[in-house]
């Protein structure tokens, strides 16, 4: 539930480089989000296209970059994409591994119109 | 007319970061401990706040900051009747603390003259994993009834902790938990956590959890 406070956070950071940008609209935005962050995209559009309106951001498109959970095992160096939930590593059973990607949580960039 | 893509590059949630790391400065200057539990709700949370009160009221001058999501003072109250000063968020509904409810709350306790402060939580493994409140240590309460998947379904929370509890040791008998299946999972997220089996209903494992409080805030005073 916490997408909503996610969503207005998206809102404030575009806006206010919208506005250094001196854009009259912004068209699309761009996020990274990795898959081991627990936010939801439909929520956050469903959320985005209310608080969004009379913004410079309304009717901007959100883009989700998702970035797949990868992990290292630390005994044999394999490295292994989680498809669902966490588990060990699938080469050798060693739960000794390292979160390599999955948990990017950012705004990229945005495209915007300039008179 | 022109379209132009703008490089952002910026953490989503970076404002509250921000308003995370005063809370850190005003905690530091003030030389306060300050520790951030997490967990489902009916992990025991507030049980364990109180039993730690209970063994530390004679050792540490504490003060305890009380997440919830709607206006009830039940844990404000059992911790004030403990004899701590407490005050409570009312986060409205939202799931979660954030650094700016913190920080508006740290002004109604006596900071300069306590040594730790401990921050209960909205009762959630989801949303609080996301919201950095600048405290020095994120303690996460697990809790047997509540499965040994818990690692597995929330990895985000596990990720972030500095201590895990896991409470309600004593329903270990009773209950179908796989320890080693458990231990699997925070290991793969979180090697080497600092970890604190304990029953705050028998007090088994609470003294090992409020020694480590204690020398966190002796190493406060040193620096």
């Amino acid at each position: 539930m916490h997408e909503l406070a996610v969503t207005e956070s998206i809102l404030e950071i575009a806006t206010t480089h919208a506005s250094q940008a001196q854009a009259t609209r912004v068209t699309d935005i761009y996020l990274v989000i990795g898959k081991l962050s627990s936010i939801i995209d439909d929520s956050i559009q469903f959320y985005w296209d209310m608080i969004s309106q009379g913004t410079l951001c309304e009717g901007a498109t959100l883009h989700f970059e998702r970035i797949p959970a990868r992990l290292s095992c630390q005994d044999c160096g394999s490295e292994y994409t989680l498809d669902r939930e966490l588990e060990p590593c699938p080469q050798c059973s060693s739960s000794r591994v390292r979160v390599l990607t999955g948990e990017e949580f950012h705004l990229d960039s945005i495209e915007i119109i300039k008179d | 007319m022109s379209s132009v893509r703008v490089p952002v590059i910026e953490r989503i949630l970076n404002a509250n970061d921000q308003i995370a790391q005063q809370n850190r400065s005003q905690l530091d200057s003030a030389g306060v401990f300050s520790i951030n539990i997490m967990a489902s709700p009916g992990a025991g949370k507030t049980s364990l706040i109180l039993a730690t009160i209970q063994r530390l009221n004679q050792r540490l001058r504490l003060g305890v900051v009380e997440g919830d999501t709607a206006p009830v003072t039940i844990d404000a109250d059992k911790v004030l009747a403990a004899g701590m000063p407490a005050v409570q968020i009312n986060t409205g509904g939202d799931c979660h603390l954030d650094a700016v409810m913190l920080g508006s709350a740290l002004p109604a306790l006596p900071l300069q003259e306590l040594d730790a402060i401990i921050v209960e939580n909205v009762g959630n493994l989801v949303c609080p994993a996301a919201f950095n409140l600048g405290t020095h240590a994120n303690v996460l309460v697990a809790s047997i009834p509540e499965g040994d998947d818990k690692p597995y379904k929330y990895p985000a929370i596990y990720r972030g902790i500095d201590v895990l509890i896991l409470n309600k040791m004593d329903l270990l008998p009773y209950v179908r938990f796989n320890l080693d299946y458990f231990r699997q999972g925070v290991e793969m997220l979180n090697p080497g956590v600092i970890t604190f089996p304990v029953s705050c209903e028998t007090g088994e494992g609470l003294e090992p959890w409020v020694a480590w409080i204690e020398q966190q805030v002796r190493n406060k005073h040193i620096q």
